[in-house]
């Protein structure tokens, strides 16, 4: 995954602080929180000595945009169907205690992660704790992962 | 609800559907069981005599005219087939006076016949769930060979007396030649042995139990893990290949651990079977002939013994009867160029190298798919299950019988 500093370095670096943040670090940070856009930096899209820095920028940032509302990734490539994820997630615990939280697969439809044809999908996620505002940094999918196949952005 | 046959785990809570053929939708199944399931469709064998295609009864009389000319068959495989089949095929090889083995005999058979005659304590995976709070997977990696180890049983889910979980009640330990894919999730119990320093790590082991200073391994990490085993209430091996190759004639050294660990406190066995009644062949073998695998029927008593192991037959053989394996892929190249070289019969319902080498080809259903049948779990447990894909494929067990009946 992409970090802050390496969206920094496609940035101009010059502090000029037409998207109205104050500093280019801030307008990386933001980028990554999904909270601006590329385009609202103005001079990287203008000026044309920034052409090849946009192309990068915009190809590492392709897989962020793409991301789901609480910033889950998920490399079906990657996913062995383990379910280590749907039986460590809190929620589908909470919500399968007889199911989920003792090894089973869900069955009802409150659940967050489950696997189907073989790979982890995503539903619900407004049920998700890193939704919204007030979100609490819960990585339970991630770190249970072995294949890296979750990631948060 | 389906039962995958895709490995030892015999997963029980599999929802799939099929349409117009084909596998649609399926829930609830890992990555390899997907795969297995989606084996149905495609690479199917067909009746073949000598690569050519003909009807099953030909097909099957072959066989059986090949096996009855012969003057010491071997039949091997039977990891991959249910009890049913197996037990068929047990009464085919006295009939025949046969020589009978399966994949355990060089992969869990002796930790297997520790196990079942009671050496080495074991448990059901269910009572891991429960009471487990330590997990040590040696020389194996669920992760890759039973993606949902972990979550059913061994690490993730909450049990009667394990309420908190992988959060803080259960620890999970890797010993590994590698970092595995499991390894990565508990890499702060990660221990790496060197290829084959297995029973060092053992003796290791045992001396931090008795309190001496072990030789082998960062010694501040090993007082770690020695502390760490003697705080466990309940905990767990499961040994896999990697172990068992590894210690070969040194398991007494296991043996010796485990005696030491359950003088401390309770530690069980569940050994990491690949095949999905590997265990089940071992059980059936023992109750029929006192012997788990490596039989030999001729004269009519049954025999056992290294000479009788699938390694040795191939060479000493006039005839092989495969089932469910492909030994031309996996067993070492002078058992399989031995292998290829006799009249072969391969009765599988897939396409392999050894069915491609095989003299007669007998197609047969997928069981847990096309077929019923029952299977035991690597615990032990004995599962039953329903064919869930219509078929006109015999089964296994139909087709062993037919032979029989034709000789």
């Amino acid at each position: 995954m992409v970090g802050a500093m390496e969206i920094y370095m496609l940035l101009p670096k010059t502090n000029c602080k037409k998207c109205g943040l104050p500093t280019c670090m801030a307008f990386a940070v933001g980028l990554l929180g999904r909270e601006k856009k590329v385009d609202e930096c103005t001079p990287l899209i203008e000026e044309k000595k920034y052409e090849a820095k946009l192309k990068k920028l915009r190809e590492v940032m392709a897989p962020i945009e793409n991301a789901s509302e609480t910033g889950l990734i998920i490399h079906p490539e990657r996913c062995f169907g383990c379910g280590n994820c749907v039986v460590a997630c809190p929620v589908n615990v909470a919500a399968e205690p007889t199911r989920s939280a003792v090894g089973l697969g869900p069955e009802s439809e409150k659940v967050i992660l489950r696997v189907e044809d073989g790979v982890v999908v995503a539903n619900n996620l407004k049920e998700c704790r890193r939704f919204g505002p007030n979100k609490t940094l819960c990585n339970a999918c991630t770190a249970t992962c072995p294949s890296k196949a979750i990631e948060f952005v | 609800m389906a039962i995958c046959t895709g490995c030892s785990l015999l997963c029980e809570d599999i929802v799939a559907t099929y349409e117009n053929g084909a596998l649609t939708h399926v829930k609830n199944l890992c990555r390899k069981g997907h795969g297995h399931f989606q084996a149905a469709f495609t690479e199917r064998t067909v009746p073949m005599i000598d690569g050519e295609q003909v009807t099953l009864d030909r097909a099957i009389a072959k066989a059986a005219e090949i096996l009855k000319s012969a003057k010491s068959p071997l039949l091997y495989g039977w990891s991959n087939s249910t009890l049913e089949a197996q037990a068929a095929g047990i009464k085919l090889a006295e009939k025949l006076g046969a020589t009978m083995d399966d994949t355990s005999s060089f992969c869990q058979g002796i930790l297997m016949e520790r196990i079942l005659s009671g050496k080495i304590p074991s448990c059901t995976l269910d009572d891991v769930r429960n009471y487990a709070d330590t997990s040590i997977f040696w020389g194996s990696d669920p992760s890759s060979s039973h993606p949902r180890h972990l979550s059913r049983f061994s690490y993730y889910p909450r049990g009667e007396k394990r309420q908190k979980s992988y959060e803080e009640e259960r620890t999970c330990i890797v010993v590994d030649v590698r970092k595995s894919a499991t390894a990565r999730l508990c890499s702060n119990y990660y221990f790496r042995v060197a290829p084959g320093g297995d029973a060092q790590f053992m003796e290791a082991i045992l001396a931090v139990l008795e309190g001496k200073i072990p030789k082998v391994g960062d010694k501040k990490k090993m007082i770690e893990l020695g502390s760490h085993l003697k705080k466990t209430k309940w905990g767990v091996i499961f040994p896999g290949p990697g172990m068992i190759d590894s210690l070969q004639d040194k398991m007494e050294l296991f043996e010796r651990l485990l005696a030491k660990l359950n003088e401390i406190t309770t530690f069980k066995v569940i050994p990491m079977v690949g095949h999905y009644n590997m265990r089940g062949f071992n059980e059936l073998m023992l109750e029929k002939t006192g012997f788990i695998n490596r039989v030999s029927f001729k004269g009519g008593a049954a025999a056992h013994g290294p000479e009788h192991s699938a390694l040795v037959a191939a060479k000493t053989c006039d005839a092989a009867l495969v089932i469910g394996s492909d030994p031309l892929s996996a067993l070492p190249f002078c058992t399989a160029h031995a292998l290829a070289r006799l009249p072969l019969i391969a009765i599988d319902p897939r396409r392999s190298l050894t069915t491609d080498a095989a003299k007669v080809v007998i197609p047969s259903a997928i069981s847990g798919l096309e077929a019923g049948g029952t299977a035991v779990r690597m615990d032990g447990v004995k599962i039953k299950f329903e064919p869930i894909i219509d078929t006109n494929l015999l089964s296994d067990e139909q087709i062993l019988t037919r032979i029989m009946e034709a000789i």
